[in-house]
C-alpha cells in the first residue's frame, strides 16, 4: 500500500520524524500495523547519526540483557551492515518514507497537526512522533545569499575538490579540520579561507590551532579572523572584517558554525520540558505522550541514548497511538529480575509504585520516569543489622529506604553512637555531592528495604524533578554539617544556621574570603576544591590545600578582626555559604563545637606561624613550594582524588611505566609519560586523575563508566565506543583502541627474539599478527589504577629510579612536603 | 587539618604513598646501602680476623664462603633485567631491586677481592674478576648518570615530546622548502643541502658528545646569514624569511641533539653492561667449573 502524504479531509496517523532507529521502528510497526503514515528524514539517507559515523566503525548492541522488539533488525556489527540491514527491511516493511523533508513547523492539535516542510510542502496529521535525537541542525548562514546551491554544511572528502576557492565559515574545531583537509595536498590547488567571528580560535583544540597557524604561516591557508561574512553570491564572497567590506573570489562555501540543540523547535510545538537544565528532557506519560497531546517523544530526545531503547520505543509507542494500552515495555523482564528477591509477592508496577510513594524524594516523578530511574537502580532488601555501606568505602551513589530504617554509626571510634534514619528518607548522599568516599557506616536498624540509587540516576532524577534536587540539597547541606563538626550536634540544633543557608557556585580561581576584608560567614566545601593563600611580602603563597567537606572562615568568626588569608577556588566548586550571626549563636549554645573549631584554628594558625617564619629565611624554598603548588592546581590536580606524577629529577626516560601499563592491561597502555605539563622538574604526564567529579561520566550512553572499589573511574565491558568520554575529558587521557593480539612470552622473547617484546606492541606487528576471523572493536581505555591488581598501579611498581609516583591531592599538597624539602 | 576529608585510610589493603618519594639511591632511608656497607665490613673484618693457612686463598674454607656469596649475588644482580620485564602481580617495586642491585653490586667489589686474596694471574680466574670490576664500573658510570642527566634532560626538553621536537623540524622544513622557491639557485642550493641532510646521522661519538661539525643547516645559516646581513631589510625578500626559518630550524636542531645526546648517555652504558655480564658469568661459570675440576 503506498500512503500519501494527507489531505484536509483525509489525514495521516502518524507522521513521524526523525528516521534514526525510534524513527525507523516507529515506521515499520505502522507500516505492518497497516496505519497510514509518513517517515520524514531531512537528508537524503536514512538513519544520519549513524550514516556519520566513521567508515567501518563496530556499532554496538547494549544493554544485552534487553530484548529487541522491532519490525527492524539489529545486531551488534559493523556501520554499513546496520545500515544496510535497516535500509532493506524499511523497503520490505513497505515503509512510506520521504527523504529530504525537513520540518519548519509543527502546528495544530490532536487529530489535526499541519507539519510545514522547508521547502514548502505540507504533511497532515492526527499523531506526530518526533524521533529527531540530539544532534541538532547545524547553525546556518544568515547573510543574503544564504540559499545557494554552493553553500554546504559538511565536508564528506577533503580530496574531491581541485582547483576550487573555498572559505571555510568558523574557527571551532570541525571548521580548522576541514580548512587543513582542503589545503593539506598542494596539487589541488585550492585556495582556502577560513572565517573566525572572534580574534582568536579559542574553541578549537590547541593541535588544530597550532596546525593551522603553521598552515596559514606556509601560505597555504588564508586565515581571515573577526570576520563575518555579509553576502554570498554565486562565484564571490563578501566579508565584514575590522578594516571593512571585502569582496573575494569564491567557488564554495563550507559552514561549520556548530548546531543549535533541537530544544527550542521542539518546545515551539508546545512540549514542555522538565526544567531548565541543560540536560532536561520533555515530560512525558508513560505511553511517551508530551504535554501537547498527539506529541510523542521517543529515542535520545526522550533521554534514552542507546539504540536498542530507541527501536523499542518506536515500537512501543506505535502499538500505544494504535490503542494497545496494555503493552507491557520490553524492560519488563529486566525490572522483574530486579524486584525478583525482595519479600512479599508485588507485580514490577506494585513495586514502582511502592517505591515512588514511600521514598520522598521519588514522589514527584512520572511512572515513565520512575521505571526508566529504576533501570539504573537497585532494589534492595536488608535484615536487621546488616551493613549497607562502609564508612571510607568509595562510592556515589544515594540510598533512598523504602520501608524500615538504617542507623548511621557517626563516631568512628565508637559504632555504638548512631543516628537512626527513617523510612522515606535518604542516606549515602555525601558520596554522591562530593564525590569522595562514605563518610561513616550505614547499617540497617530493622529489617528495611532500600534502593541504591546510582550516580547517573540521581543526577538525571535532579535534572528533571526541581523539588527532588531540593530535597537532597537541604537534606545533604544538614548531614555534612553534622558530620563535619561532629560534637554532639543533632539536626535540631542546625535549624536556625541552615535556614539561612545558601549554595553558591564558584568558578576557578574566584575567591570566597579575601585577605584583609571584613566578614564572619562561614563556607563549607560541597564539591570542588580551595587553595587558602596568604600575601607575604608582596606575593600570594600557598598555605594549604582543602578538599571538599572542609571548611573555612572560622578565624575572623571566633577571633573577629578581618580575614587572614585568601580562599579561592581550586576547579569550579560549590561552597555552602552559612550566616555568621547564625553561626556564633550555635557556637554560643554548643561549647563543645566551639571548642572543636577552636582547636582547629590552632593547627591553621601554626600553618600560617610556620609558613611566615620559613618565609624569611628560606624565602627561595617557600616560594618554590608556592609555585609548585599552583602548578598543580593550574593543571586539574584540584579535582583529582589519585594522580600519576613524575620527578624529573629521577627519570631517565626508560619508559619502564608505559610498558608496565601495557603489560599489566591486554597490552595497551593508559599513560603517555612524555607528554604533559612539567613545572621545576615536576611532571605532569597524561594519565588519569580520577577525578572527583569525572567529566567522562557525564555522557556515557550505557553508563560504562563507574567508580571503582579503589576509587578508581573505570570503563567496563558495556563500553560501546562512541568516544564521548574520550571527548569530555579534558586532560585528554582517553584513547579509543582495540585490543591487540597476544604477544608470545617474555622468555621467547629474550632467547629467540619472538615478537615485539615488553610494552605495547607496535601498530604494524598487531595488524601482521592479528587473527582475521575475529573483530576487534575499538572501545575506550583509560587507567584503572590496576584495580584489583595486588601490589597496586603497576606504573609505580615498574619504576626503576622511583621518579613515578601516585598520590592524593591533599596529601601531596601539605606543608609536610615543605618541611621535607627543607632538610 | 581542620575538617580532615574521610579518606585517609584505605580499607581495600592498598598503601598509599603519603606524597614523600625518594629515588632508588635514598630508597627506605638508604636501607640498602646499610645493607651493603655491613656486609662489607663483616667481610672485611672476617678476613682480617681469620688466620688462614697458608695464605689467603680463594680455595679456603673463608674462600669458598665468600666465593659462594659472591657468585650467587652475581646471579641475583643479573635477575634485575628479568624482573624489569615481567610484569606480575605483587607488592614489589622496582626502586627497590635497584637500589638493592646498585648498593650489593658495589659490596661484591669487597666480597669478590677478598675472595681473589690478592692472588692474580694470567687465567680465566682472573678474567672473571676482571670482567666483574668492568661490569661495576660501567654500572657506577650507569648510576651518575642517572643520578645527574634527567634533571638536563627534563629542561632541555621543556615539556615537548620527542614526537613534537620531530614533527616540529618537519614542519620547518615543510616551510622552508616552499620558501625557498623563489630564490635563485645558488641559495636555493644551501637550502637543499640542509633540508636533505640526515641532521641526527653520523659517527657514535657524534652522538655522545653532540658535536656535528657537518651540519649543514649551520653552515647555510651561516651562508645565508653573510648574503642578508649588508641588505637593506624590505620585509618582502625570501632570503628574510630563509634566514629567520634556517635559525629556527638550527635551534630546533640544536635542541634535539640535546635531547639523543642525554638520552644517548643515560643508555650507552648498558651496551657495556649488559654484555660484560654475560662474558662475566660465562667466565664465572668457566672459573667454578675449572676450580671443582683441578680440586
Amino acid at each position: 500500500m503506498q500512503w500519501g502524504v494527507g489531505t484536509l479531509s483525509q489525514p495521516l496517523r502518524i507522521a513521524i520524524v526523525g528516521s534514526g532507529p525510534a524513527g525507523l521502528s516507529a515506521a515499520s510497526r505502522a507500516a505492518k500495523l497497516g496505519l497510514s503514515h509518513i517517515l520524514l528524514e531531512k537528508t537524503d539517507h536514512l538513519s544520519d547519526t549513524i550514516f556519520k559515523y566513521q567508515k567501518g566503525k563496530h556499532v554496538m548492541a547494549t544493554p544485552s540483557q534487553l530484548v529487541l522488539r522491532s519490525d527492524v533488525d539489529f545486531a551488534a556489527g559493523k556501520r554499513e551492515s546496520v545500515l544496510d540491514t535497516w535500509d532493506i527491511q524499511t523497503e520490505a516493511n513497505k515503509v512510506n518514507v520521504r527523504r529530504n523533508a525537513e520540518i519548519k513547523a509543527i502546528s495544530g492539535k490532536k487529530g489535526d497537526f499541519t507539519l510545514e516542510l522547508t521547502n514548502g510542502d505540507v504533511v497532515k496529521a492526527e499523531n506526530v512522533i518526533l524521533a529527531i535525537g540530539t544532534q541538532g541542525n547545524p547553525n546556518m548562514l544568515r547573510c543574503p545569499g544564504f540559499d545557494l546551491p554552493h553553500i554546504q554544511y559538511q565536508l564528506d572528502d577533503p580530496g574531491e575538490y581541485i582547483d576550487e576557492h573555498i572559505s571555510v565559515i568558523g574557527g571551532g574545531d570541525a571548521g580548522i579540520e576541514n580548512a587543513l583537509g582542503l589545503a593539506a595536498d598542494p596539487e589541488q590547488r585550492n585556495t582556502v579561507t577560513i572565517v573566525n567571528r572572534g580574534p582568536e580560535f579559542s574553541t578549537a583544540k590547541d593541535a588544530n590551532v597550532k596546525a593551522l597557524l603553521a598552515a596559514q604561516e606556509a601560505g597555504r591557508i588564508i586565515v581571515r579572523a573577526n570576520t563575518t561574512p555579509s553576502n554570498v553570491e554565486p562565484g564571490f564572497i563578501t566579508f565584514d572584517t575590522a578594516d571593512g567590506e571585502v569582496r573575494v573570489k569564491c567557488d564554495r562555501i563550507i559552514a561549520r558554525m556548530g548546531s543549535a540543540p533541537p530544544r527550542k523547535f521542539v518546545e515551539s510545538c508546545g512540549v514542555e520540558f522538565a526544567s531548565e537544565d541543560r540536560v532536561s528532557y520533555p515530560k512525558l506519560t508513560p505511553t511517551f505522550e508530551t504535554t501537547s497531546p498527539g506529541i510523542f517523544v521517543i529515542g535520545a530526545l526522550a533521554g534514552y541514548p542507546l539504540i536498542k531503547h530507541c527501536m523499542n520505543q518506536g515500537h512501543d509507542v506505535v502499538e500505544f497511538i494504535n490503542g494497545n494500552t496494555d503493552l507491557k515495555p520490553a524492560d519488563e523482564p529486566i525490572l522483574e529480575a530486579k524486584f525478583r528477591d525482595l519479600p512479599g509477592k508485588r507485580s514490577v508496577d506494585e513495586w514502582l509504585e511502592f517505591l515512588r510513594s514511600n521514598i520522598v524524594i521519588l514522589n514527584d516523578i512520572s511512572p515513565l520516569q520512575m521505571r526508566e530511574f529504576m533501570l539504573d537502580s537497585e532494589a534492595r532488601a536488608y535484615r536487621k543489622g546488616e551493613t549497607i555501606f562502609v564508612r571510607n568505602d568509595p562510592g556515589s551513589s544515594l540510598f533512598g529506604i523504602a520501608s524500615g530504617s538504617v542507623l548511621v554509626q557517626v563516631d568512628p571510634a565508637d559504632p555504638n553512637i548512631t543516628v537512626q534514619i527513617e523510612t522515606g528518607l535518604i542516606v549515602g548522599e555525601v558520596g554522591l555531592i562530593s564525590g569522595r568516599r562514605r563518610g561513616a557506616t550505614v547499617i540497617a536498624a530493622e529489617d528495611s528495604i532500600c534502593v541504591e540509587v546510582s550516580r547517573s540516576a540521581a543526577l538525571k532524577l535532579q535534572s528533571s524533578v526541581p523539588a527532588a534536587k531540593r530535597a537532597i540539597e537541604r537534606i545533604s547541606t544538614e548531614r555534612q554539617l553534622l558530620q563535619m563538626f561532629g560534637s554532639g550536634l543533632k539536626s535540631e540544633d542546625l535549624k536556625e544556621v541552615l535556614d539561612g543557608y545558601e549554595i553558591l557556585t564558584i568558578s576557578a580561581g574566584k575567591p570566597i574570603i579575601t585577605e584583609g576584608e571584613e566578614g564572619d560567614d562561614i563556607y563549607v566545601i560541597r564539591q570542588g576544591s580551595m587553595v587558602v593563600e596568604k600575601a607575604v611580602g608582596g606575593k600570594p603563597v600557598f598555605l594549604n590545600y582543602l578538599p571538599a567537606g572542609s571548611y573555612v572562615g572560622e578565624m575572623a568568626l571566633i577571633a573577629g578582626g578581618l580575614r587572614t588569608a585568601t580562599v579561592r577556588a581550586a576547579i569550579k566548586s560549590e561552597v555552602i555559604k552559612l550566616q555568621g550571626p547564625a553561626f556564633r549563636k550555635l557556637l554560643a549554645a554548643k561549647p563543645q563545637l566551639l571548642d572543636k573549631l577552636q582547636k582547629d584554628m590552632a593547627s591553621r594558625q601554626d600553618i600560617n606561624a610556620f609558613i611566615e617564619a620559613r618565609k624569611d629565611s628560606f624565602s627561595g624554598v617557600v616560594d618554590m613550594y608556592s609555585n609548585v603548588a599552583n602548578f598543580l592546581v593550574e593543571n586539574g590536580i584540584g579535582e583529582a582524588t589519585d594522580v600519576l606524577l613524575i620527578d624529573e629529577n629521577l627519570c631517565v626516560g626508560c619508559d619502564n611505566c608505559e610498558k608496565a601499563c601495557a603489560d599489566s592491561h591486554d597490552g595497551l597502555s593508559r599513560l603517555d609519560r612524555e607528554a604533559g605539563r612539567t613545572y621545576a622538574h615536576l611532571h605532569v604526564p597524561t594519565s588519569c586523575r580520577h577525578c572527583e567529579h569525572p567529566h567522562c561520566m557525564a555522557d556515557c550512553p550505557p553508563n560504562a563508566i563507574h567508580r571503582g572499589p579503589d576509587g578508581e573511574v573505570f570503563i567496563d565491558d558495556t563500553c560501546i565506543g562512541c568516544g564521548n568520554c574520550q571527548r569530555n575529558c579534558p586532560y585528554k587521557v582517553i584513547r579509543m583502541d582495540s585490543v591487540p593480539p597476544k604477544k608470545p612470552g617474555l622468555l621467547s622473547w629474550l632467547l629467540f627474539g619472538k615478537g615485539p617484546g615488553p610494552g605495547e606492541p607496535s601498530k604494524a606487528w598487531s595488524y601482521a599478527n592479528k587473527d582475521p576471523a575475529e573483530e576487534k572493536p575499538k572501545k575506550a581505555i583509560k587507567c584503572d589504577m590496576c584495580s584489583g591488581l595486588e601490589g597496586g598501579p603497576a606504573c609505580v611498581r615498574a619504576c626503576p629510579t622511583g621518579a613515578a609516583i601516585r598520590v592524593a591531592p591533599e596529601q601531596f599538597l601539605t606543608v609536610a612536603r615543605l618541611e621535607r624539602e627543607d632538610r | 587539618m581542620a575538617s580532615e576529608a574521610p579518606r585517609r585510610a584505605m580499607q581495600t589493603g592498598r598503601v598509599r604513598s603519603d606524597g614523600a618519594h625518594d629515588g632508588f639511591l635514598r630508597h627506605n632511608n638508604f636501607q640498602w646501602l646499610k645493607v651493603g656497607a655491613s656486609v662489607s665490613l663483616a667481610a672485611i673484618l672476617a678476613y682480617l680476623l681469620i688466620d688462614v693457612q697458608p695464605r689467603p686463598n680463594g680455595g679456603s674454607w673463608y674462600g669458598y664462603v665468600l666465593g659462594t656469596a659472591g657468585a650467587g649475588l652475581i646471579v641475583w644482580l643479573t635477575l634485575l633485567g628479568l624482573r624489569k620485564r615481567v610484569m606480575t602481580p605483587g607488592a614489589w617495586s622496582l626502586k627497590a631491586w635497584t637500589s638493592a642491585h646498585v648498593y650489593l653490586g658495589l659490596s661484591l667489589i669487597v666480597i669478590a677481592t677478598l675472595h681473589t686474596g690478592f692472588q692474580f694471574g694470567w687465567n680465566v680466574h682472573t678474567l672473571a674478576y676482571v670482567l666483574m670490576m668492568f661490569v661495576i664500573l660501567s654500572g657506577i658510570f650507569g648510576v651518575s648518570a642517572y643520578a645527574t642527566l634527567p634533571r638536563a634532560m627534563s629542561a632541555n626538553r621543556d615539556e615537548m615530546t620527542e614526537a613534537q621536537m620531530l614533527e616540529s623540524l618537519r614542519a620547518i622544513d615543510r616551510q622552508l622548502h616552499d620558501a625557498a622557491q623563489p630564490l635563485e639557485l645558488r641559495q636555493a642550493e644551501l637550502v637543499r643541502s640542509s633540508l636533505e641532510q640526515d641532521p641526527f646521522g653520523g659517527s657514535l661519538w657524534q652522538r655522545l658528545s653532540g658535536n656535528y661539525p657537518d651540519c649543514e643547516t649551520r653552515a647555510a645559516q651561516a651562508a645565508v646569514r653573510t648574503e642578508n646581513a649588508y641588505k637593506p631589510k624590505l620585509g618582502n625578500d625570501p632570503l628574510e624569511k630563509i634566514d629567520g626559518l634556517l635559525a629556527r630550524k638550527e635551534a630546533m636542531l640544536a635542541r634535539v641533539r640535546r635531547h639523543l645526546r642525554l638520552k644517548a648517555l643515560l643508555e650507552i652504558w648498558l651496551y657495556v653492561h649488559v654484555p660484560l655480564t654475560f662474558a662475566l658469568l660465562a667466565a664465572l661459570f668457566a672459573h667454578i667449573i675449572s676450580v671443582f675440576f683441578y680440586w
